[in-house]
C-alpha cells in the first residue's frame, strides 16, 4: 500500500469564457503519498477546485493522466467516486433538515449499512462535538458548526482518498483547530490519505506535504519545512521604539535590498535578497534605535519569494492623493448599543465603537459573527433594530445625498458592471459621484494611470484578472476622494501579494487622512489596523489597539501570541465566564 | 439630479446592449411572436375537414354537395356509403362535421315540398363546433334562395343584409395583430425592468448604486428610461409591420395612438419596476413578471371579450393597463379615434404607472435585505 493515493501526470484543463480561453489548470503534476495529509494552497483562481473537481471525475481532462487508488479518474468516474470522500467549498447540507437527518441522507446516499451506522455516527459526533445538537436545523448551527457537520458527513462511510476544497474558509480559529483534528484523527486511525486546499498559508505547516499552485501551474511541491528551509538567513525582524510600526513597514516595503515587509505584531517581519546583510545603517541611517534580530523563516515567507520571482514585481500602485482635515467635532464613525434582529434572531446585539480620523478600524469576526451586519448597517444598507449609528455626524440610512458623497464602499465580492469596460465603469460611478466635465476626466485619468489599468481601458470589467478587478473596485469607491472608505473582506481569497498591495494602498489612505474601516476574517490582518474590534456570535469579543488585545492573551509560557491566539483565549475565556 | 439620470440611463443601456443574451432577448422573441400571431393565431376556420353521407341519387344532392366542396371553409375528406362509418371518423377526430343528406332528398324538394337535413357535429370544442355550424347554415341558406328563385318564387320574406362597418370583410387578423402591439410590447418592457434591478442586487451592484449621492427617484427614473425607449422602438416596429405587411389600415391619429403608449408603458416599467423591487434573484423577477403577464393577457380582452366575464372578474380588469391599451389600438387602427374619443382610457393608465412607480420607489428604500 505504498503506491500513491492519487497521481496527476501534465494534467490540462481549459475552460472557454465567451471568446476567451482560460487555462485554468496547465500540465499540473502532482503525488498524493497514502496515510498522509497533502495541501493544495494557492489563491483564488489558481486552480484549485477545478484541480478537486477532476479528481472526483466530475470534469472532464483536456489532456494528461490521472489516476485515482489506481484507477483511472476519466473512465470510470462511478468507480473512483464510490471510494472517495469529497466536500465541496459550499457543502450541500440541506438546512431545514436536522443534524440527524443530514446524517441519515448522507448514509442513505453513500450505502451505509443500517448496523455501521450507530457506531459509526457516535463516533463521528463525538469528534465534531455535535452530539448535544443531534436535532437541530442544520441551517441553524453556527459557521464552524456547518462546516464539521459537513465534515462529519462525507466521512459517513470512510473513504480511502478524502478530498476537501477550503474547508476552514470563513470558519473561526477554534472550529479551524478542531476541523485540523479530526482530519487527523481519520489519518491516523483509518490510514486515510487527504487532499486539502485551502487560502490561509499559516495551514500549510499543519500538512505533510503542501503542493503550491499559482496561476494553474505547480510552484512545489515539498513538505512545508523544507520550503522554509530555502529561506534559512534571509528573515529577520526589524523594531524600533521611536517609529510607529507601520511607518517602518512603508518605509522599509520601499528599501531595494527587502523582498517583503510585513507588520508582525509590534515589530515588522523582512525578507531580504539572499546576500544582502540587514545592518541597521543599511536600511534606515537616521534611525538610532533600530533593532534587528534573525528569526526562524515561516511558509508564508517562501511563498511570497517564489511568487515574486514568477510575478513582474510591479507590486503596489501608490497614487496621488488629497489630504483633506476635518474641522468639526465628533468622531467620524459612531457606533452606539447597535442591535440588530432577524426575526427571533440577534444578529447583532448592543455593540459600541467608535473610530478616529485617519486610522484603519479593523471589524474582525469569522463567519456569521455579525460583523457584516454591522457593516450594512454601517453604511445605511440595512435599517437598525435599536442604537445609534453616525457616519460622518449622520445616520447614513435615513442621510442626505451629499453625505453619502463623502463616503466611499466597497463590497465583499466584485461588484461593478461586467459588461461594462473599465472607462465606462469608472465614467458611471464618477458621474454618480457628482464629477463632470473636466474634474470627471481628470479623476478617470488619474484612476487608470495611477492603478495602471491603461491596458485595460477597453475590457469588459468581468473578464478582468482577479487583481486588476480589486484595483477597479477600489478606483471606483476613491473616485471622489471620500473621507471615509468602507472596505468588506477585501481581501478574502486574494493571493499574497494583491493583499500586500492592498494593504500598501490603505495605508497610504490612512496617511492621508482618510478614515478606513475594514472587516476581514484573516485574524493576522488585525495587525495592519489601528484599533479594532474582534466578534464573535454578534458581540464585541474584544477591542483596542492590536498590542492591547494580544496582551489579553500574554501568559508566561506564551510571551507572543498571535492575533489567532488571542482569539481562542478569549473565546475561552468567555466561556468560562459564562 | 438630471445629470445622474442620464448617466444612469446610459450605464442601463449600455448593459443591456453590450450582453448578447439580452440583447438577443429584445430582438428575438418579438419577432417570433409577432409570426407566429400574425400567421396563426386567427378565429376564422378554413378547410374544415367533413365528411358527407349522400344516399340521395337526385340532381338536389349534387348540387348542395358541390356548393360545399366549392366553399373555402370546408374540405370534403370522404364521401360515405353507410351510417357504420361515421363513429370512427368523428371519434379520431378526421372530420369536425358529418353531413347526411337523406335518399328522398331530391323527391321532395321536386315535389315542392321542404325536407331535413341531418348534421353530425363534433362538439369537442364548442367554439369551432358552432362556426363550422354557421358556414354551413349560410350555404344552406344560400342553396334555399337559389332554389326559390328558379321556382319562380320570391324567396322567404324577410332577407338579412349584411354589412360590417371597421372590418368590411369580417378578417379576425384586423382585430388580432394591433392587439399584438400591446401584448409584445408589454412583455418586453415589462421584462427588462423587471430584471434591471434584480439584476443588480443579484450581482452586488445595487448595494455599490445605493451607497453613492444617487437618490432613489433618481434610480428609479433612470432605470425607468430604458424600458419605456425600448417599449417604444418594439411597438414602432410592430405597427409598421402590421401596416405594411399585414395590411392593416391605420385611420386614425397617430399622435393618439402613441400618447396612448407612452402611457401604456409607463404604467408597465412601473409594474416591472415594482416586481423588480421586489425580487431577490433574477429567477424570481422572471417569474413574477410572468405571473403578472399571465392573467394580465387574459383579463385584457385580447382574445375573449371582457363583456362575457363575470361581474367580479369585469371589475378586476380595470387594473389591468392591457385592457385600455388594447382599445386605444383597436380604436385607432380600425375606428379612426382620436385623443378625445380615448380620454377615458388614458387617465387610468396613468394612474396605473403612477400608483405602481410610487410604489416601487417605496420598496427599494424598505426592501434592502
Amino acid at each position: 500500500m505504498n503506491d500513491p493515493a492519487l497521481i496527476l501526470r501534465d494534467v490540462r484543463k481549459r475552460f472557454s469564457n465567451g471568446d476567451k480561453e482560460i487555462l485554468a489548470l496547465d500540465g499540473v503534476s502532482i503525488e498524493v503519498k497514502p496515510g498522509s495529509v497533502t495541501g493544495l494552497i494557492g489563491p483564488d483562481g489558481a486552480g484549485k477546485t477545478t484541480l478537486m473537481r477532476l479528481c472526483c471525475g466530475l470534469l472532464q481532462l483536456d489532456g494528461g493522466a490521472l489516476e485515482v487508488l489506481g484507477m483511472d479518474a476519466a473512465n470510470e468516474p462511478a468507480a473512483v467516486q464510490a471510494v472517495i470522500g469529497y466536500m465541496p467549498q459550499r457543502f450541500g447540507l440541506y438546512e431545514d433538515l436536522s443534524v440527524q437527518e443530514n446524517l441519515d441522507l448522507y448514509a442513505d446516499l453513500q450505502g451505509v449499512p443500517l448496523s455501521a451506522r450507530e457506531a459509526r455516527y457516535a463516533r463521528l459526533m463525538q469528534m465534531t462535538g455535535l452530539a448535544p445538537f443531534t436535532r437541530r436545523l442544520a441551517g441553524k448551527l453556527s459557521g464552524g458548526m456547518k462546516q464539521k457537520l459537513g465534515l462529519a458527513c462525507a466521512l459517513v462511510r470512510p473513504p480511502a482518498l478524502l478530498l476537501l476544497d477550503e474547508p476552514t474558509v470563513g470558519v473561526d480559529p477554534v472550529s479551524r483547530r478542531e476541523l485540523w483534528q479530526i482530519v487527523y484523527s481519520q489519518v491516523q486511525e483509518a490510514g486515510m490519505s487527504v487532499l486539502l486546499s485551502t487560502a490561509y498559508l499559516d495551514e500549510a505547516e499543519r500538512c505533510d506535504e503542501v503542493v503550491l499552485l499559482h496561476q494553474g501551474k505547480v510552484l512545489g511541491q515539498a513538505p512545508p519545512a523544507a520550503f522554509s528551509q530555502e529561506m534559512q538567513g534571509r528573515t529577520w525582524e526589524v523594531s524600533s521604539e521611536r517609529v510607529p510600526v507601520r511607518r517602518l513597514q512603508t518605509t522599509l516595503a520601499r528599501q531595494p535590498g527587502i523582498i517583503d515587509a510585513i507588520i508582525n505584531g509590534d515589530r515588522v517581519h523582512i525578507i531580504t535578497a539572499p546576500d544582502f546583510p540587514p545592518e541597521a545603517i543599511n536600511l534606515l541611517p537616521d534611525t538610532a534605535d533600530l533593532q534587528i534580530r534573525a528569526v526562524p523563516p515561516r511558509f508564508e515567507d517562501a511563498f511570497i519569494d517564489r511568487l515574486g520571482d514568477t510575478e513582474d514585481a510591479i507590486q503596489a500602485t501608490p497614487e496621488i492623493r488629497q489630504v483633506e482635515k476635518r474641522e468639526t467635532g465628533g468622531q467620524p464613525i459612531e457606533v452606539e448599543n447597535l442591535e440588530r434582529h432577524f426575526g427571533s434572531f440577534i444578529a447583532v446585539k448592543k455593540i459600541s465603537f467608535s473610530v478616529k480620523q485617519g486610522e484603519i478600524f479593523g471589524l474582525l469576526g469569522a463567519n456569521g459573527a455579525g460583523k457584516t451586519t454591522t457593516f450594512r448597517m454601517l453604511c445605511g444598507l440595512l435599517p437598525v433594530s435599536s442604537g445609534k449609528v453616525s457616519v460622518a455626524g449622520h445616520d447614513l440610512r435615513s442621510a442626505s445625498a451629499r453625505a453619502r458623497g463623502r463616503i466611499g464602499y466597497m463590497a465583499q465580492k466584485f461588484s461593478l458592471y461586467g459588461n461594462l469596460t473599465v472607462t465606462q465603469n469608472l465614467r458611471f460611478f464618477s458621474a454618480a459621484y457628482n464629477l463632470h466635465g473636466q474634474a470627471q476626466k481628470q479623476r478617470i485619468h488619474w484612476a487608470l494611470e495611477g492603478f495602471e489599468l491603461e491596458p485595460y481601458a477597453d475590457t469588459n470589467a468581468g473578464t478582468l484578472p482577479l487583481g486588476y478587478k480589486q484595483r477597479l473596485a477600489f478606483a471606483a469607491a476613491l473616485m471622489h476622494e471620500p473621507e471615509i472608505l468602507f472596505l468588506d473582506e477585501p481581501t478574502s481569497g486574494v493571493d499574497p501579494l494583491a493583499r500586500r498591495e492592498f494593504w500598501a494602498r490603505t495605508n497610504a489612505l490612512a496617511e492621508a487622512g482618510v478614515t478606513v474601516l475594514v472587516t476581514t476574517h484573516f485574524m493576522e490582518e488585525a495587525d495592519y489596523c489601528d484599533h479594532l474590534v474582534i466578534m464573535a456570535e454578534g458581540t464585541v469579543l474584544a477591542a483596542g489597539t492590536p498590542h492591547e488585545i494580544r496582551a489579553m492573551a500574554r501568559t508566561l509560557d506564551h510571551p507572543e501570541p498571535s492575533m489567532e491566539d488571542a482569539f481562542i483565549t478569549l473565546i475561552q475565556q468567555q466561556e468560562g465566564g459564562k | 439630479m438630471l445629470k445622474h439620470i442620464l448617466a444612469l440611463a446610459l450605464k442601463e443601456f449600455l448593459a443591456l446592449l453590450r450582453d448578447p443574451r439580452s440583447r438577443f432577448v429584445l430582438i428575438g422573441p418579438p419577432i417570433m411572436q409577432l409570426i407566429i400571431f400574425g400567421y396563426a393565431a386567427s378565429f376564422d376556420l378554413d378547410h374544415v375537414p367533413v365528411a358527407i353521407y349522400n344516399q340521395d341519387s337526385g340532381a338536389g344532392g349534387r348540387a348542395l354537395v358541390s356548393r360545399i366542396e366549392g366553399s373555402p371553409h370546408f374540405e370534403v375528406v370522404s364521401h360515405l356509403d353507410h351510417d357504420a362509418q361515421i363513429p370512427p371518423l368523428v371519434d379520431n377526430k378526421e372530420v369536425l362535421l358529418v353531413l347526411h343528406i337523406g335518399p328522398r332528398f331530391s323527391a321532395h324538394l321536386s315535389q315542392g315540398g321542404a325536407t331535413a337535413l341531418q348534421v353530425i357535429l363534433d362538439g369537442r370544442n364548442s367554439n369551432t363546433a358552432l362556426l363550422a355550424l354557421n358556414y354551413l347554415r349560410s350555404i344552406v341558406l344560400d342553396y334555399n334562395q337559389h332554389l326559390a328563385t328558379n321556382q319562380g318564387q320570391t324567396g322567404p320574406p324577410v332577407k338579412l343584409s349584411m354589412r360590417a362597418w371597421y372590418n368590411e370583410d369580417l378578417d379576425s387578423h384586423w382585430f388580432i395583430i394591433p392587439g399584438i402591439v400591446g401584448l409584445l410590447t408589454l412583455v418586453v418592457t415589462l421584462v427588462v425592468t423587471a430584471l434591471s434591478v434584480a439584476r443588480e442586487r443579484e450581482q452586488g451592484t445595487f448595494d455599490q448604486l445605493l451607497v453613492t449621492p444617487l437618490r432613489p427617484t433618481a434610480i428609479l427614473v433612470g432605470k425607468s428610461i430604458p424600458g419605456l425607449v425600448i417599449g417604444i422602438v418594439e411597438a414602432t416596429f410592430i405597427i409598421v409591420v402590421a401596416m405594411l405587411w399585414f395590411d392593416i389600415p391605420l385611420r386614425g391619429h397617430v399622435g393618439a395612438l402613441y400618447l396612448g403608449l407612452l402611457l401604456f408603458l409607463f404604467s408597465a416599467v412601473g409594474m416591472g419596476l415594482m416586481i423588480s423591487a421586489i425580487s431577490v434573484t433574477q429567477q424570481q423577477a422572471v417569474l413574477g413578471a410572468f405571473l403578472f403577464l399571465v392573467p394580465a393577457v387574459i383579463l385584457s380582452g385580447f382574445a375573449t371579450p371582457i363583456a362575457n366575464m363575470p361581474e367580479a372578474v369585469q371589475l378586476l380588469t380595470y387594473l389591468d393597463p392591457l385592457r385600455y391599451f388594447l382599445v386605444i389600438v383597436r380604436g385607432v387602427f380600425l375606428e379612426g379615434d382620436g385623443y378625445a374619443l380615448l380620454m377615458d382610457q388614458y387617465w387610468p393608465m396613468a394612474i396605473i404607472g403612477m400608483v405602481s412607480l410610487v410604489a416601487a420607489g417605496w420598496l427599494f428604500r424598505h426592501r434592502m435585505y
